[in-house]
């Protein structure tokens, strides 16, 4: 055993990497399925047959107290002439593409500061990233408390920097409200992508980023050539969990601000779950949301192809 | 004479260059510190409004810092419904069985991933994967349909497994990974010494992932703790209410006019737990967000 030669290792990292027949635990394949049981279980009984019902669902007329009863693809026909719906489709897409940018363009600020090996940056990082720890929901609250208009402290904040004069309503307008929760949404998510883009910085080899200054390649350059490039695959995944996440948004607007004023910042979900428990119309919310799954799904794949891509060059 | 102008120059270029980077250093502190201030304010300021008296908590001219610290608020909480008692065990009892549970299920399916041939095994890993793909809110209704089938809608257990479901992906594909970078020998070898295989796992192997554990249960934890819309979906009953379901509805007036110091420190209380955890555990966090989230 004290003289292991570079063969037992070898040896040994081959057996770990792929099952050696003879082995005494891989020849019982019963005992395997045992193990992994409690899991195939939940798979099917919480996974896979909800998704079927979920389908099968959206071809019914289904009230919530009641039976379902077979209506073709009236509940797909039904979803343009839903201004309910429609209103959700843009008001999601809108917010889904300023919150991606938003979080993106301060992100990038956040870690140029955190990436620095300066004494602090940690702490800065730390500081960055404790709203990601807080729960949406609370977060909602906390900005909930902020801004209401008996005695928010944001209103006292601005009007104590002189960005305005009389109180600014956070939540008046359907666009007030909307860049209220983007303040949210930017403070409480962005320690996530600073994390991960720091980790994947980690990953460029240090020694390019010499040998570029030596060959006297501006900051710019060094940032165009060598570290956009090793980060795209980073930069791929977070666009798409950035797109995913935002739109699957409800927490937030369910709390901050309950789909108003004027209906105007009604999310997906939020159209979901209000058909299905206020309006009692499964069927309904189910194809609403099937074709809210297709879209992600498809945006995953397009991910995945990303990726892939990434992994042939 | 040439060589001390020489030396001059360069020690005067030495010293502009240190003060360059002296002034930069203190632009870098300014402009980062006010940055993390801006992050921090909003706990800070929860925090600091909790301890306030009811009147000054709830005054039209907000303050920042407590005239008189009082718990005021926090003991009005207790007569908010059912009590804050009664949620924040909700909400404990919640999370624990989240966490067992979602520990159990992955430790073994990963172990089982890990070390077991069997038909279907990349079938059901693929399944489970798939489970990240589904967007989790599109299910939650077709879910309340098949727990009321099983009878439990309307139960913590159904909650909870729901939310072990949700976290399945995430945790068999780090527990996989744990199993499968010990040498399978150590096992062997303890099979030949007499163990039978549960035991192997459970004297060998197990004590060798545990930091895989931990980061599954830090991750099932900081979910199952935070989560809104399935408790949201599945709890009727205020009795079974979690606290983010209790203190969403303190904000819309469900239990009286909505007072911003319990509200506040509600908030507080939902909230503490999850940053001394994450503060404590941050080493499992970031690997976990590094193994598992960002490659699964």
């Amino acid at each position: 055993m004290l003289a292991t030669s570079s063969d037992d290792v070898a040896v040994a990292r081959r057996t770990r990497r792929s099952p050696r027949k003879g082995s005494a635990l891989t020849d019982r394949p019963g005992l395997g399925m045992l193990f992994v049981a409690p899991l195939a279980a939940i798979v099917v009984v919480l996974f896979l047959i909800p998704l079927g019902v979920l389908v099968f669902m959206s071809f019914q007329d289904w009230p919530l107290l009641g039976g379902p009863k077979p209506n073709g693809i009236a509940n797909y026909q039904a979803i343009p002439s839903n201004s309910l719906f429609t209103g959700a489709i843009t008001f999601t897409l809108t917010y889904t593409a300023l919150a991606t940018v938003a979080i993106f363009a301060v992100s990038f600020v956040l870690v140029a500061v955190s990436n620095s090996h300066r004494p602090g940056a940690k702490a800065y990082r730390t500081a960055f990233f404790l709203p990601y720890v807080v729960g949406t929901a609370a977060a909602a609250l906390i900005w909930f408390a902020a801004v209401n208009d008996q005695n928010g402290i944001a209103n006292t904040i601005l009007q104590d920097l002189g960005f305005t004069k009389g109180p600014w309503g956070f939540l008046d307008t359907p666009g007030q409200a909307l860049f209220t929760t983007l303040t949210l949404v930017v403070w409480k998510f962005i320690g996530f992508q600073v994390i991960v883009l720091l980790v994947g910085l980690q990953a460029v080899p240090a020694q390019l980023y010499e040998a570029a200054r030596m060959d006297g390649a501006s900051t710019l350059q060094r940032l165009r050539y060598i570290t956009l490039p090793f980060l795209r695959p980073t930069l791929a995944l977070l666009l798409i969990l950035s797109i995913t996440g935002s739109l699957l948004a409800f927490d937030q607007f369910q709390v901050l601000t309950h789909g108003g004023p004027d209906n105007g910042t009604i999310t997906l979900v939020m159209a979901i779950y209000n058909t299905a428990f206020s309006r009692f119309d499964l069927g309904k919310a189910a194809a609403l949301s099937v074709v809210l799954l297709v879209a992600l799904v498809l945006l995953n794949g397009v991910q995945l192809m990303f990726l892939r891509r990434k992994d042939d060059q | 004479m040439t060589t001390t102008t020489d030396n001059t120059a360069r020690s005067r270029a030495t010293r502009r260059r240190r003060a360059k980077s002296a002034v930069a250093g203190t632009g870098y502190h300014l402009f980062s510190g006010v940055m993390a201030a801006i992050f921090l304010v909003p706990i800070l300021w929860v925090t600091l409004n909790s301890f306030k008296t009811r009147a000054e908590a709830n005054q039209a001219t907000p303050t920042w810092f407590p005239h008189s610290w009082s718990l005021e608020n926090y003991g009005a909480l207790a007569s908010y419904g059912n009590g804050i008692g009664v949620y924040l065990g909700n909400s404990l009892v919640l999370s624990t069985l989240v966490v067992i549970g979602t520990v159990i299920v992955t430790v073994f399916a990963g172990y089982g991933f890990a070390r077991f041939r069997f038909r279907g095994k990349s079938l059901l890993f693929g399944t489970t994967l798939l489970i990240l793909m589904v967007p989790y809110a599109t299910i939650l209704i077709p879910l309340y349909i098949v727990l009321g089938w099983l009878h439990l809608s309307n139960t913590v257990i159904g909650l909870a497994l729901t939310l072990v479901m949700f976290q399945m992906p995430f945790g068999v594909f780090l527990m996989r990974n744990s199993f499968e970078s010990i040498p399978r020998e150590l096992e062997e070898a303890a099979l030949v010494d007499g163990c039978g295989p549960i035991g192997a796992l459970r004297y060998v192997s197990l004590r060798l992932v545990t930091p895989g554990i931990v980061t599954v249960a830090l991750f099932s934890f900081l979910a199952s703790w935070n989560e809104f819309l399935a408790p949201l979906i599945f709890l009727n009953d205020d009795r079974q209410y979690t606290l983010p379901l209790m203190l969403v509805g303190a904000s819309t007036g469900l239990y009286g006019a909505v007072n911003y110091g319990s509200l506040q420190a509600g908030i507080v209380i939902t909230i503490v737990p999850v940053l001394l955890l994450y503060l404590a555990l941050q080493r499992y966090y970031v690997s976990g967000l590094v193994n598992g989230a960002l490659r699964g």
